[in-house]
């Protein structure tokens, strides 16, 4: 179990876990997608308003995984503010480092959810907030889910 | 005084011996020892089911009911023969009551359009439980919606046994069919089978029972219980998989439209129509799962050899000692608590998400299952999104039981 919590369940993960950052719902004028695998019963909606070409705001809600609730929380974090096209190149830097191990600085500290690769069940579930971030930034649909493309 | 001793003998299990049997027990997890405790989902196969299927590719086999040669009468007998001992365990009046299909889903399949389609009109009920399987679900769901017919459920009360008053009024004139499970695969709750078969058959409503999680686990005697048809799956009972039991009476059977066509179901195929073979062929088109019916065959020999009653004290004591545990654990909620149990326990940890748990239990080598266990409306019902689930099986001893509950306190660190 030691390697495991060294690897995966790390403190900055666990800590977003029961602390979650920028958590609850926005009302007005924001692009929500619901996050949904309903085999591991994971639904995270992520909140995003997009202004002028920046996030202005995302926040997130819903009941997951430590992993799943976790990543959903430090994407929040540090995704708040960036313009749209950086954001889009850290979640596919963040989907290439968690499926292909594909290192990369701009994530900075999200590097922390390196271990996941190592444990292919889980990658859904660190994945998912961020799909649905994705699909709420390019407004492609109102639910995604990470469960098919295993 | 000798009697006793005896019954004492019977009732228990040689575990070293029967551990010896199953290879894959020796095997290594995560580099610890395998606690493999997801039996609910699946079962290790003991080496006379694994010789049974290598003897039959090894030596020779050919198709059934077809050829005259050697091969071919050879196997044919052997997979006749099978049909005869799975009869034989489940005590059934008659080999010919006995179908074979590819798990306990196909078989409630073949019930819900052979049997139950044709005889459901508009307005119609079939009723099932709320502690019911997908496969116990979704065949019902779908026949109720092409015939108008309404699926209507018995709801379970907070210690994971069915509310028996509920039962009885549910029993309406418009139900035309009930199916229920033997045993509940997430809440391990033992239904008293005989007794609800029995208030169905006093309406005169025909009943399936779905016995995937308890042939493995108790002595199933088919008369005894009443049910007009009894489901079973191999590879949850120390048999391969793709392949299942369909136990139907053989009066039942008889009054059955064919489900699949196909070859070997028939008895004279013409352009201007065919004539079909009489149960249980009629309802075993194309080639079946030879191997696999072989294979459950074995299975169901080792079962016999061991004793189902002895089966059944052990694991019953194996899971009442894990419950016990759990129930003593800070932080810890069973998720039903039925009097009776067998196979399975499920709960929550305050604070720790099921698939977290799960995950740290396999980092120690031990295998339970984190999710919704195909009973999504039972996760609704006691307001969870997945439960974990440890189930037990004739192999697990309460040494595992104490590895878990190790497990589970060091979870409960790492989540503090």
């Amino acid at each position: 179990m030691d390697d495991l919590v060294r690897e995966l369940y790390q403190e900055v993960i666990l800590d977003h876990y029961r602390h979650p950052r920028n958590y609850g719902r926005v009302e007005n004028d924001v692009r929500s997608v619901l996050g949904d695998n309903p085999l591991c019963g994971d639904r995270i909606e992520v909140f995003a308003k997009v202004e002028d070409g920046r996030l202005a705001e995302i926040r997130f809600e819903g009941s997951g995984c430590a992993i799943s609730t976790a990543s959903a929380s430090l994407m929040t974090e540090h995704l708040k503010g960036k313009s749209v096209e950086e954001a889009l190149a850290m979640i596919q830097a963040f989907h290439d480092m968690v499926t292909e191990g594909v290192k990369s600085e701009r994530l900075g500290p999200l590097q922390v959810f390196e271990g996941v690769r190592d444990y292919p069940s889980r990658i859904k579930c660190a994945v998912l907030a961020w799909h649905a971030l994705k699909a709420a930034i390019l407004e492609q649909s109102e639910t995604v889910t990470t469960e098919a493309d295993e | 005084m000798h009697g006793s001793h005896q019954v004492e003998k019977r009732l228990s299990l040689d575990i070293e011996a029967v551990r010896s049997c199953f290879p894959a027990l020796e095997g290594k997890a995560r580099g610890k020892p395998l606690v493999y405790l997801d039996n609910g989902a699946t079962t290790q196969k003991p080496l006379c089911v694994i010789e049974a299927i290598r003897r039959l590719y090894h030596e020779g086999y050919g198709n059934v009911h077809r050829g005259v040669h050697d091969l071919s009468e050879r196997t044919t007998q052997q997979f006749e023969n099978a049909r005869v001992q799975i009869a034989a365990f489940l005590n059934a009046r008659d080999a010919r009551e006995i179908v074979f299909v590819r798990g306990a889903t196909e078989a409630i399949n073949l019930v819900a359009h052979s049997y139950v389609e044709p005889r459901l009109e508009e307005g119609d009920a079939v009723l099932v439980t709320e502690m019911e399987h997908h496969s116990n679900i979704v065949p019902w769901q779908l026949v109720c919606e092409r015939k108008g017919a309404e699926l209507l459920v018995v709801p379970v009360r907070e210690n994971g046994e069915l509310d028996a008053d509920s039962f009885r009024s549910a029993l309406s004139d418009r139900v035309k069919f009930c199916s229920i499970a033997h045993v509940s695969n997430v809440l391990g709750t033992v239904n008293p089978i005989k007794h609800l078969v029995a208030l169905c058959h006093e309406a005169g409503i025909p009943v399936l029972v779905d016995g995937a999680q308890a042939a493995p686990r108790m002595r199933v005697d088919v008369q005894e219980i009443g049910a007009d048809f009894y489901a079973i799956s191999g590879h949850k009972m120390y048999g391969p998989t793709g392949i299942g039991v369909l136990y139907g009476k053989y009066e039942r059977l008889a009054e059955m439209i064919p489900y699949q066509g196909g070859g070997d179901m028939i008895t004279e195929v013409r352009w201007s129509g065919s004539k079909f073979q009489a149960p249980p062929h009629r309802f075993e088109a194309g080639t079946p799962n030879i191997a696999g019916a072989i294979g459950l065959a074995a299975a169901v020999e080792y079962l016999e050899s061991l004793g189902m009653d002895a089966v059944e004290s052990h694991e019953r004591d194996v899971v009442e000692y894990g419950a016990k545990l759990l129930r003593g654990m800070p932080r810890v909620r069973l998720i039903g608590d039925p009097l009776e149990r067998a196979g399975a326990i499920s709960f929550v940890i305050e604070g720790v998400h099921p698939h977290d748990a799960a995950a740290l239990l396999d980092a120690e080598g031990i295998a339970v299952r984190a999710g919704h266990h195909c009973a999504q409306p039972l996760m609704e019902r006691y307001g969870v999104p997945a439960t974990v689930r440890a189930s037990v099986g004739l192999y697990n001893t309460r040494s595992e039981m104490d590895a878990l509950a190790h497990g589970l306190r060091r979870v409960l660190e790492v989540f503090p």
